[in-house]
């Protein structure tokens, strides 16, 4: 499983699943099941990493560099993820991207996320039979339309939309919201 | 990362960032501070003094007996319902072991500080060179922040760098009205800024600094000014705390017999959910504010 938490440190999303029985993000990643992508980490490395740490690969979140707005990087992050080295490709992975939204208050624009999307769902989907779970954010009044071009071209292209929301009428201590 | 819309005048959001730098004096935290219109020596001269153990009882006694007084009894017609719901704890009735109490008309005493160890970015004293951070497009005078926040959390050892350290401390940043002109960013002054995605990279990128240290950081922003919403949008999801304050200055709810008693609303658009699944979202959901003589509450 690749997992690309944009928003959260591995410290953290270690806690909050360790919550949930029988679920243990660490085992998970020592097994070699899960592999990790953490944004914020990343993007410290490529900021204030040192000359020599950038070797080979470039970092997977390089357009916030600016040198590209392109997210071939990333998407190149995921494909070799998915076909580790020395071994078979992964048998029905599941790519979790958390959140698009983000991407997109980072530099880069609708168009080259849906391009990365698109390369994910053709390499994880189509090739290896897997699934690709993303989240985005979106309200009704949004003003935010690059994303809300995301948010419908994701809708028209998923197979399952699952929209979280608070309630119409408003807070409520019993039901806080609706699926 | 705690995200304060400043309220139009930035009187009282300039007042809770005093608030939380003066707790972090008082806990003994480290304190970074940085703000492109007033030296953050001055800032640190002006924090309120806290109201210690026996001295706070009375003080905030006499204000607890005006307000009592001025309770209307009137019975509610359309809300009854919320008649008899009990009125949100507004004033520390047992002694809390989490936070502290201040006094807004008294200045915090210089001794208080002196064991405090901080630092300050005060961006005209800044030197103008280029900033060691790799190039990413971003407003020069955020990058040349973020490096100096990074670089004090290096070398304070806030990342767990220097094991030698025994004493953990944590970092207290303060960032004064941040996308404003003074900061060189234009978000605030045209609806097609030029560089629209520079507020966000920078949040995102203290955000990374945060998570990989012992710190908290408020950040407080003329939002009232940004014309271009998807930003604030985009910002709240980068936030772990985002809140809002409403000063009735100048606009109509200030003669409103509503608010008769309060100077502003407190509007708190995302509760950080840190450590788990889901937030702790409190029953209260109006807040609003109003700073007497000595106090600043929320009720």
């Amino acid at each position: 499983v690749p997992f690309a938490p944009f928003l959260q440190s591995c410290s953290l999303c270690d806690v909050m699943f360790s919550s949930l029985e029988g679920v243990s993000l660490t085992a998970a990643r020592e097994r070699g099941q899960l592999v990790f992508l953490e944004g914020l980490k990343s993007c410290l490395d490529l900021l204030f990493g040192e000359e020599e740490e950038q070797s080979g690969q470039p970092s997977p979140l390089q357009f916030i560099s600016g040198s590209a707005s392109d997210l071939k990087a990333l998407f190149d992050f995921v494909r070799t993820s998915l076909t580790p080295a020395g071994s078979d490709s992964w048998k029905g992975p599941v790519l979790l991207v958390d959140d698009l939204s983000v991407l997109l208050g980072l530099g880069t624009t609708p168009v080259a996320v849906l391009d990365f999307i698109h390369y994910c769902r053709v390499a994880v989907c189509s090739q290896l039979k897997g699934n690709v779970v993303v989240l985005v954010h979106s309200n009704e009044d949004s003003e935010d339309e690059e994303n809300e071009l995301v948010v419908n071209s994701l809708c028209h292209h998923s197979d399952l939309i699952l929209w979280v929301e608070g309630l119409a009428t408003g807070f409520c201590k019993d039901v806080h919201g609706q699926v | 990362l705690v995200f304060t819309e400043e309220d139009k005048y930035g009187l009282y959001s300039n007042l809770l960032f005093k608030y939380f730098l003066a707790e972090g004096v008082v806990c003994g935290h480290d304190l970074f501070v940085a703000s492109a219109k007033e030296h953050p020596d001055k800032i640190l001269k002006e924090l309120p003094a806290p109201l210690l153990d026996d001295t706070y009882r009375n003080e905030l006694g006499e204000e607890a007996t005006a307000v009592k007084s001025e309770d209307f009894q009137d019975s509610m017609k359309i809300a009854w319902r919320y008649q008899n719901l009990p009125k949100m704890e507004a004033s520390p009735t047992t002694s809390t072991k989490f936070g502290h109490y201040y006094d807004v008309s008294k200045t915090m005493s210089p001794e208080l500080f002196q064991s405090i160890k901080r630092h300050c970015f005060y961006l005209p004293e800044e030197l103008t060179m280029q900033p060691k951070m790799k190039a990413c497009n971003m407003n020069s005078a955020y990058a040349r922040l973020l490096q100096s926040i990074q670089r004090i959390i290096y070398q304070e050892g806030f990342d767990g760098s220097d094991p030698q350290k025994k004493q953990k401390n944590i970092l207290r940043i303060g960032i004064q009205s941040l996308g404003s002109m003074l900061w060189g960013d234009d978000i605030c002054s045209s609806d097609t800024p030029e560089d629209i995605h520079s507020l966000t990279k920078f949040l995102y990128v203290l955000r990374g600094l945060l998570r990989k240290s012992l710190s908290a950081c408020i950040v407080t922003v003329p939002a009232h000014l940004i014309q271009n919403k998807a930003i604030m949008e985009r910002v709240t999801n980068l936030s772990d705390m985002v809140v809002g304050l409403e000063s009735f200055i100048g606009s109509e709810r200030e003669t409103n017999p509503l608010y008769k008693d309060y100077h502003g609303l407190v509007h708190v658009h995302q509760i950080p959910r840190l450590n788990s699944l889901i937030c702790d979202v409190s029953d209260t959901k109006d807040l609003a504010f109003r700073l007497k003589r000595k106090l600043f509450t929320i009720e």
